[in-house]
C-alpha cells in the first residue's frame, strides 16, 4: 500500500472510513500466543465475548480457530475460559518456542 | 448602535461570550478567571444565553469535555488562568492536533511555586508551543474584541485550530474601563453559524476521533499542522478587516506606536504597553525618537512582519513578564531575536524581565529602559543583555 503524503492526510487524524482497523494487523505485537484445545472446549463462547478485539472466530454458532492477524496475546480468553473438568481449553504459549 | 459602558475585563469578555452564544462551555473556576465564568454562568441561569454549561472537577476535565463537545459538533468555549492552564496542558495538544476550534480566554497569572494569584505571562508562555492560536490584549476593549474575532479565526476553514485570547490578570480582568460593546445582533452576524467538519454526532456519516498514529504517519500530521499554522496570519488580518467594518476598530498582527521614524524601541505585551506608550510620548517631547511594538498574534509568531517593522532601529529593549528558565532569555526576547537574525543590519537587543507575580510596571521602568537604549544607540555598548528590573538586590 502506498503511504499518503502530508497534503493528503485527514485534518485532525479523524477516521472517516469505517472498519479501517482491518488494515492494521496488530497480531505482530504478540509475545504470548493463545492455543485452543478443542477437546476441553464446552462451546460457552466466553472467549468470543471477552476478546477485546475480534480475534476469536465463530462459524455457525461454534467456536472456530483464532484469527492470529489481530490477536495481541492479551490472555483474557485464557483467563476467562472455564474449560472442562478443570482443564482449560485455551492456554498461553510463549511465541517462538 | 454600540453601547458604551464601564466594565472590567472579565465582564467585557463574559459579555462577548454571551453575544457569541456558544453551544457548550466546560470550565473550572480559578482566580482571576473565576469572575468571568461566574458572570457567564449567571447569563446562562438568567436565560440570556442558551449555552450548556458543564460542571467539571478540574481544568484537565474542562478541556477534555471541550474536546468531546467540539468533536461532537458544538461551538465550544472555556476559560482559565495559571495552574488551570498548566493542568490543561496535556489536552491542549489534543485539541490542536485534532483541529478543534475551541476558544479560550486566558486571564494571565503567575505560576506556582511560590503561590501567587497576580498577573504575569508565565501561564500562556508555557502553552505557546501547543499548536493553538494566541491573541494578546492590552486592555478590556482589546480582550472583548479579540474574543469575538477568535471565533472567526479558529473556525476559519483554512485553519480550524483552537485559539486562546490573553489578558493580564487583575490589572485588566478586575479593573473597570470604558468599553464599547457591539450590538448583540452585530456579533451574532459576525461570528455566523458554526458547522463542525466530520462531527461525531452525524450518525449518517460515522467517524472515529483520536486514532493511534505510529511512526509511518505521525510526521505527516505534524507537517500538515505546521502548514496550517502558516495560514493563520492571513486569516487574522482578513477577520480584522471584517471586524473593523462593524466596530470601527482596527487590528493587525501587532500594534506599532510612533515606530516608523523611531531610532530605539520597546517591545512589550499586554497591559504594560499602555504605560510604555505614555513614557514614549514624554521622551518624544524631549526629542528622543522612541517607539513601541506590541505583538497581538503571538502564536503563530509573525517573524517576518515583525522583523520588517523593527529592523530599522538602532537598539531595542524586549520586556518580558515571564522568564524562560534555562533558555537564558525571556520568551518574547527569544522570538524577537529569532525574527531579526536574518536581517543584514540588526538592532542591538536587550532583555528586561519585569512585573512577575503582579509586581507593578511603573513609568520609571519604561524610563530606565529607554534611557539605557539611548546610551546603547550612542555608544554601542551593552552593560547586560538580560536583567531583572523592579527587583530588590
Amino acid at each position: 500500500m502506498k503511504l499518503k503524503g502530508w497534503k493528503e492526510v485527514t485534518p485532525g487524524a479523524v477516521c472517516t472510513e469505517a472498519g479501517s482497523a482491518l488494515k492494521f494487523k496488530t497480531g505482530s505485537w504478540r509475545a504470548f500466543k493463545p492455543k485452543w484445545l478443542e477437546e476441553n472446549c464446552i462451546q460457552c463462547l466466553f472467549c468470543w465475548v471477552y476478546c477485546p478485539d475480534m480475534a476469536v472466530k465463530v462459524n455457525d454458532g461454534k467456536r472456530a480457530e483464532f484469527d492470529y492477524d489481530y490477536c495481541k496475546g492479551c490472555g483474557i480468553c485464557a483467563l476467562e475460559c472455564p474449560g472442562k473438568k478443570g482443564k482449560k481449553a485455551i492456554v498461553m504459549e510463549e511465541e517462538g518456542k | 448602535m454600540a453601547k458604551i459602558a464601564a466594565a472590567t475585563g472579565n465582564e467585557a469578555v463574559a459579555n462577548a461570550l454571551r453575544q457569541v452564544n456558544p453551544d457548550v462551555c466546560a470550565a473550572y473556576p480559578i482566580t482571576p478567571q473565576t469572575d468571568m465564568m461566574q458572570r457567564f454562568a449567571s447569563f446562562v441561569s438568567d436565560g440570556k444565553v442558551k449555552t450548556e454549561v458543564i460542571l467539571v472537577e478540574s481544568e484537565h476535565s474542562a478541556m477534555s469535555a471541550c474536546v468531546g463537545a467540539s468533536a461532537a459538533g458544538g461551538r465550544v468555549v472555556t476559560a482559565t488562568s495559571s495552574q488551570g492552564l498548566a493542568l490543561m496542558w496535556e489536552i491542549l495538544f489534543i485539541a490542536s492536533g485534532t483541529r478543534l476550534p475551541i476558544v479560550m480566554p486566558v486571564v494571565n497569572r503567575a505560576l506556582s511555586a511560590p503561590l501567587n494569584i497576580h498577573g504575569d505571562h508565565s501561564d500562556a508562555m508555557g502553552a505557546r508551543d501547543a499548536g493553538w492560536v494566541q491573541l494578546w490584549s492590552e486592555n478590556a476593549q482589546e480582550a472583548y474584541d479579540n474574543t469575538i474575532q477568535a471565533f472567526r479565526i479558529a473556525e476559519h476553514m483554512d485553519i480550524r485550530l483552537p485559539a486562546m485570547t490573553c489578558m493580564d490578570g487583575f490589572i485588566i480582568s478586575h479593573s473597570i474601563e470604558r468599553i464599547e460593546y457591539l450590538d448583540d445582533d452585530a456579533v451574532k452576524n459576525f461570528v455566523g453559524e458554526y458547522l463542525q467538519v466530520n462531527p461525531l454526532l452525524d450518525l449518517g456519516h460515522p467517524v472515529s476521533y483520536g486514532p493511534l498514529i505510529l511512526p509511518d504517519y505521525y510526521m505527516e500530521f505534524r507537517r500538515a499542522h505546521n502548514e496550517v499554522m502558516s495560514k493563520v496570519a492571513k486569516v487574522v488580518l482578513d477577520v480584522a478587516k471584517d471586524f473593523e467594518k462593524i466596530s470601527g476598530r482596527k487590528y493587525g498582527l501587532f500594534e506599532t506606536y510612533r515606530l516608523d521614524d523611531a531610532e530605539i524601541g520597546i517591545v512589550i505585551l499586554n497591559s504594560a504597553a499602555g504605560t510604555s506608550k505614555d513614557v514614549i510620548d514624554e521622551f518624544r517631547g524631549k526629542g528622543i525618537k522612541a517607539g513601541l511594538l506590541k505583538p497581538r498574534l503571538y502564536r503563530p509568531f509573525p517573524y517576518k512582519e515583525i522583523a520588517d517593522a523593527l529592523k530599522h532601529l538602532k537598539a531595542i529593549c524586549v520586556l518580558d513578564r515571564a522568564d524562560a528558565f534555562g533558555g537564558s532569555y525571556g520568551p518574547l526576547y527569544i522570538d524577537i531575536a529569532t525574527s531579526l537574525y536574518g536581517c543584514k543590519e540588526k538592532p542591538v537587543l536587550v532583555n528586561k524581565i519585569y512585573g512577575l507575580g503582579g509586581r507593578d510596571y511603573l513609568p520609571v521602568h519604561a524610563e530606565q529602559a529607554i534611557n539605557e537604549l539611548v546610551e546603547i544607540a550612542k555608544t554601542g555598548r551593552v552593560k547586560a543583555v538580560k536583567e531583572y528590573i523592579g527587583v530588590r538586590e
